[in-house]
């Protein structure tokens, strides 16, 4: 059905997303979808492979959201980006 | 700390940097490079006012990473000395903590002051409140006058507008013992002879100006030059990475320990040792006793309260017995704790069983230079089995339940006490304890510098929230303390 808005978000809990800050953002799996309902889809993924890529950036941690990667993710960042995808 | 910011990631990027120079041809100059590798020409300026600031409190974190006190560098001294230095020495140092000058922001002092939200109304509730007589109006505004000023902060509750606030300098209003202050110079400093080691500065600063000495580097160098080097973990470990215990098991060895060992079975000697402890007190006549794994509270008793200290039980720490298994096993081993916070450094420091105490944040960086993806390691059972209780010590109340359910029926007159977390209250009330030489609401004291217990601790890397679910349920797989042998 039309206007069914599907938004995916993977929280990379790789070792180093894990250890630089992912650990934080794993309390988004339990209150995103509280919050959005079936709209958004919220769960905790091994390494997204972003980090051995991109470590001299030291971006990390990586969150996914559809397709697109927020680095140096905070829940902040995560909850605009959902806003956003919702809004698309 | 598992409040995720900059400063901490800032901290564990540092430390894995390090630990990939180590690795690296040229160990000296490539962490000379680490504050130009990371501060690039032209890149961009994200909190201080150039690059070259930035790369100076980079190059400063880099030498505490190395373990060097701070204090004394004269900065004419390169890094790769340093970095020699860390390499060669025998035993790290004494003290645990050290200040970044150029990190810190020499914040101004605390102050109460009034806002430009003052109405200079009619009422003028903040000066009848002030007992000082701090207060007078100027242009028809409130003004405090410093030097009168107490900082009770009553015109602060006073104020309806909430127009006077008062304006803290974190390292100082955290320290619940007075030893953290600001130097003529306007930075923080520390003064060793009243630190307790609890690590909440190191917490509280936001600028991450506070910090441990790492001892990675040694840890690392015997690896290297071939000692059997021994992991043990703390039983908080259980509930820091996004993978069980054993698989843990296995990632320290793929760095390179010869063998893991857990603490929660030095845990199980403390809970049994500090049962008999207790009952002999009560037999005695004592009024309560307090728990003694906790090293802040320690040294708290020992440097500012040595009233208490005859109530303190005088079991050993999980750490203390651990170690001792492990030197009996292996005598010549190197043998490394894996700890939830900076203040079992200074305990280590006391104990020659335990060789170097290493963070839960330095094992994060230990895997991310080592690139080793936790989650996908197999599991290593452990050689000796820990009880459901000494699993749980980490979690507030763990300590005393294990002292109760060692004692069984003769728990009866067991009153658990928890003091959650070392501040100036819990501070004051312990104060009152000793003096009174009773505690009116029970007779067995837990005390835990850190609120919630060690999983709480200044270096652990998971949220509380986290970790405190994964040590409940790797306790609740265990044996009773009193089924294992
Ligand atoms: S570690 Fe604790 S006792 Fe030492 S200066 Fe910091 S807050 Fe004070
Ligand atoms: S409560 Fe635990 S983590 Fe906190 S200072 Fe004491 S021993 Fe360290
Ligand atoms: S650990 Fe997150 S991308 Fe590798």
């Amino acid at each position: 059905m039309e206007g069914l808005k599907k938004v995916n978000v993977q929280v990379c809990l790789g070792t180093t997303c894990f250890v630089m800050g992912s650990s934080n953002l794993q309390e988004l799996i339990d209150t995103v979808p509280k919050r959005y309902g079936d709209d958004v889809e919220v769960s905790g993924v091994p390494c997204l492979g972003l980090c051995s890529i991109d470590w001299k950036f030291s971006k990390a941690p990586y969150v996914k959201v559809n397709d697109e990667v927020i680095k140096e993710a905070t829940i902040d960042k995560v909850l605009k980006m959902i806003e956003r995808k919702l809004a698309e | 700390m598992h409040i995720s910011n900059d400063a901490l990631r800032l901290k564990r990027e540092i430390l894995a940097r390090l630990i990939t120079a180590f690795y690296t041809d040229d160990f000296e100059e490539n962490a000379r490079l680490i504050p130009f590798d990371m501060r690039p020409k032209g890149c961009e300026v994200t909190y201080r006012c150039c690059v070259y600031k930035e790369r100076a409190a980079i190059r400063n974190r880099v030498m505490a990473g190395l373990g060097v006190a701070l204090e004394n560098d004269n900065e004419r001294t390169p890094i790769e000395a340093y970095v020699r230095v860390a390499q060669k020495r025998d035993k790290p140092d004494k003290e645990v903590l050290t200040v970044l000058e150029s990190a810190c922001q020499g914040c101004l002092p605390n102050a109460v002051y009034v806002t430009e939200l003052c109405q200079g109304c009619v009422a003028r509730p903040c000066l009848n409140t002030c007992k000082f007589s701090a207060i007078k109006f100027v242009n028809g505004k409130s003004f405090i006058d410093p030097e009168k000023c107490k900082q009770c902060g009553m015109c602060i509750k006073a104020c309806p507008y909430q127009a006077i606030v008062k304006r803290i300098v974190p390292c100082e209003n955290a320290c619940p013992v007075d030893a953290i202050t600001k130097a003529p110079s306007g930075h923080a400093k520390i003064d060793f002879d009243k630190c307790i080691t609890c690590g909440k500065c190191v917490a509280a600063c936001p600028f991450g100006a506070v910090h441990e000495k790492s001892q990675i580097i040694d840890v690392l160098t015997k690896m290297k030059l071939g000692f059997k080097v021994i992991a043990m973990l703390a039983p908080a470990a259980a509930g820091q990475f996004p993978c069980s215990l054993k698989q843990l098991n296995t990632a320290l060895r793929k760095i390179g320990f010869f063998d893991v060992w857990e603490v929660a079975l030095g845990a199980d000697v403390t809970s049994k040792n500090e049962a008999k402890d207790y009952l002999e007190r009560m037999e005695r006549g004592d009024k309560f006793m307090t728990t003694s794994c906790c090293s802040a509270y320690n040294q708290l008793v020992k440097l500012h309260m040595p009233e208490m200290s005859s109530h303190v039980s005088e079991t050993k720490t999980p750490l203390y017995y651990t170690a001792e298994m492990v030197k009996r096993q292996y005598p010549d081993a190197v043998t490394v704790f894996f700890s939830p916070c900076v203040s079992k450094r200074k305990e280590a420091s006391d104990n020659d069983n335990v060789d170097y105490v290493l963070t839960f944040e330095e094992m994060g960086a230990l895997f991310i230079a080592f690139n080793i993806q936790v989650g996908k390691c197999a599991e290593t059972e452990f050689a000796l089995e820990s009880s459901k209780q000494g699993r749980k010590f980490p979690v507030l109340g763990g300590v005393a339940d294990a002292v109760k359910a060692v004692l069984g029926d003769k728990a009866k007159d067991l009153k658990p006490v928890l003091i959650e977390g070392l501040n100036k209250q819990s501070i004051r009330e312990l104060r009152r304890y000793a003096k009174d030489g009773v505690c009116p609401s029970g007779n067995l004291i837990e005390v835990m510098s850190c609120n919630g217990g060690c999983i709480s601790g200044n270096a652990v890397i998971n949220s509380v929230k986290t970790s405190f679910k994964e040590v409940g349920s790797y306790a609740d797989a265990g044996r009773d303390i009193l089924e294992i042998e």
